[in-house]
């Protein structure tokens, strides 16, 4: 007999189709916002259709992607980090040697020419890390529009490089002292000021989260990176990858990495969350193994949150994943079993960050970091003809000084 | 179908022909005590409904007063179930006033709305005004709101347009919240000739009571708005008092509660001289 109710959903046709019309990925997604956004948030998603339909729209970006951003990335066999292991052979995808330095501004070049679209004439951005803000900021100057960027105080403090950055770019950096003074923060006082100049301003979200239609379009422009991954792969070995690898905070350069290969069954796929001190003390940003599903910026979600439903203060030495929630596509896949969501600490990604500068001269930021913490659990345990790749979606500079000062060198 | 509270309240201040006064705090703020000897205060300082708003830590639509006045309420140890528990005592001694729950939809989805829901309406509680539940989600909390009894009071704003309108007042109930600025709480105030023809907008869409709220501070503004409108709401003006009175410790000084009073009794007498 077969049993009616089993533990683990069943493979599906398709997990690539979603959301529903309501926006919903399975009962995650939605639209939880003020009745003053609204309106606006179902013009955004009608502008979105409409670009998207558009063939201009897709020469556009394809143009700037070229010409500006500088894709494709390569994706760069690491064979000294592969002979480190003595397992896997690992791939690394070189989305940090884009223009801005992280995969961000796939995001933002999206955003900004769809606000072009819309005729708004304001952008506005939050930033943890400061990668989506000096992004944001980037292509602002490049189509001469003003950008306010709200930042928490404490990433301020931790991030200057990018700060400097965002300010030498023309924006307006805004120092959020409510709350953690993180990037929850950050982003509650870019809603604020989105309700307040709802008129003439776009909102340039950074991750795959908020209202929808933001996780689907941030998503649809993010994915670049794991098509590239699909024929460059074919061409490095002739077929698919066996395993993708990406750390995850909102989770939007994991969903461009995984979203292209969902449907291949044979590719195992790994989100990496920030276990901060370990999940187990509670000090950690790792909403999917140590929360709940709730209702937060624009959309249900699990995040980390106690009995009240008040949500709890995140904790990563990066700032970048340092937030209490994740893009609500992933709380979907999580629950279906479609990726595996795990977690590194910040003493592993600490490690991870050193190793990968001495092993292939490469600096990486403190957000794959924790990816290649995790690469380097289970690459000694695969097979040598086993493919693996990780999104290296962000480059170190920013993070040298926080670095040195966990490792107690004074610059 | 019998009248709620809310209707019959709205109803009163039509036949005494003048504006009524909606008075917010949050419960909890500045500590329980003294947020429910407020609360029991309130009716006889003048408040026709009283908004008590449900503390969150992220309260994006709000400003700072208000978001500091959660913030007071969470430091102190309160809760939803807290936040039930101060109506439950409020309706021991009024049982007239209605009482409207406002606040964001988190902390009700992690109490589970059917047990919330039944919990509210055992308290005493007569409406809600969830600020991130828009029409596009009255399958969460909304219908079954209304299915429990319970009021569901909509904010429509200046970006609500008469396309839009009749689906957001579709399933409201008590009345309609008109949020005078696009906007957070306790912040700019909108022009009063703004106000009126928006009401009026709004009146043409609907049988419903209108409130209008955002920006208002003073008892000449509160009677300025009662003038063309059916109440006024205020909320940032009064939780600012009660933080007047919480020091740097979070420690709350008694004068907190008469200190919100008096500014309720000018407002109250601001909104019954309006139409006279």
């Amino acid at each position: 007999m077969i049993a009616l109710t089993a533990s683990a959903p069943a493979p599906r046709n398709t997990y690539r189709n979603g959301p529903d019309e309501f926006g919903r990925f399975g009962m995650f997604g939605g639209r939880f916002v003020a009745e003053t956004l609204m309106p606006l948030i179902l013009e955004v998603e009608k502008a979105y259709k409409a670009a998207k339909a558009d063939p201009k729209f897709a020469e556009e970006m394809e143009y700037y992607r070229k010409h500006y951003i500088g894709r494709p990335s390569p994706l760069y066999f690491a064979p000294r980090l592969t002979e480190h292991f003595g397992g896997a052979k690992i791939y690394l995808k070189r989305d940090e040697l884009n223009h801005t330095g992280s995969h961000k501004i796939n995001n933002c070049m999206g955003q900004i020419l769809l606000a072009k679209r819309m005729g708004k004439t304001r952008i506005i951005a939050e930033t943890g890390a400061g990668q989506h803000g000096v992004a944001t900021a980037t292509v602002c100057a490049l189509f001469n529009l003003p950008c306010t960027v709200y930042m928490g105080e404490t990433d301020i403090a931790r991030q200057q490089p990018n700060v400097f950055r965002m300010k030498l770019l023309g924006a307006e950096v805004v120092p959020v002292k409510s709350g953690t003074r993180t990037l929850k923060d950050a982003m509650n006082e870019a809603l604020r000021d989105w309700v307040t100049n709802v008129e003439s301003t776009f909102y340039i979200i950074g991750t795959v989260a908020g209202p929808h239609p933001y996780p689907t379009l941030v998503r649809d422009f993010q994915s670049i990176i794991g098509e590239e991954v699909r024929w460059q792969m074919a061409e490095a070995e002739g077929r698919l990858p066996d395993t993708l690898v990406a750390c995850i905070g909102g989770g939007s350069n994991a969903m461009g990495l995984f979203h292209p290969f969902l449907d291949d069954q044979s590719v195992e796929v790994y989100g990496v969350e920030a276990g901060g001190d370990g999940v187990e003390t509670g000090r950690h940003a790792a909403s999917l193994t140590g929360g709940r599903p709730g209702v937060l910026h624009g959309n249900r979600t699990y995040l980390l949150q106690n009995e009240d439903g008040q949500i709890n203060d995140a904790h990563s030495i990066s700032a970048g994943l340092d937030y209490p929630g994740i893009g609500p596509e992933h709380a979907w896949l999580h629950d279906m079993k479609r990726v595996k969501y795990v977690s590194a600490t910040d003493k592993e990604a600490l490690e991870a960050f050193q190793l990968l500068s001495k092993l292939e001269g490469i600096i990486p930021a403190l957000e794959p970091s924790h990816a290649l913490a995790y690469v380097s659990k289970i690459a000694p345990t695969l097979p040598k003809d086993h493919l693996i790749v990780m999104n290296l979606c962000g480059r170190g500079d920013k993070d040298i000084f926080a670095v040195a000062q966990h490792l107690g060198v004074k610059l | 179908m019998t009248t709620t509270r809310i209707e019959r309240r709205f109803a009163a201040l039509k036949s005494a022909s003048r504006g009524g006064l909606v008075t917010f705090i949050t419960a909890g703020d500045p500590n329980y005590e003294l947020s429910l000897d407020l609360l029991r205060r309130l009716p006889e300082a003048g408040a026709d409904v009283i908004e008590l708003g449900m503390p969150f830590t992220d309260p994006m639509a709000d400003g700072p007063a208000i978001q500091a006045s959660s913030l007071r309420a969470l430091r102190n140890g309160m809760t939803l179930k807290k936040t039930l528990q101060l109506v439950t005592e409020f309706r021991k001694g009024d049982t007239e006033t209605p009482i409207i729950l406002m606040g964001y939809y988190n902390p009700i989805y992690s109490y589970g709305v059917p047990a919330f829901l039944k919990d509210a309406k055992a308290a005493g509680v007569d409406g809600l005004i969830v600020v991130d539940l828009p029409p596009e989600e009255d399958e969460e909390l909304c219908i079954p709101a209304l299915r429990a009894g319970l009021n569901f009071i909509r904010l429509a704003t200046p970006t609500t347009d008469d396309k839009r309108l009749p689906t957001v007042l579709r399933n409201t109930s008590g009345f309609v919240y008109y949020v005078s600025i696009a906007g957070i709480t306790g912040t700019r105030s909108a022009a009063n000739a703004d106000v009126s023809a928006a009401v009026g907008r709004l009146k043409r869409h609907t049988d419903l009571p209108v409130a209008v709220g955002f920006g208002i501070k003073t008892a000449d503004q509160a009677a300025a708005i009662a003038k063309v409108a059916d109440a006024a709401v205020v909320g940032s003006a009064l939780v600012s008092r009660i933080g007047a009175h919480v020091d740097e410790r979070g420690t709350a000084s008694p004068k907190a509660v008469e200190d919100t009073l008096a500014l309720v009794r000018e407002l109250a007498a601001g909104v019954r001289r309006a139409r006279q």
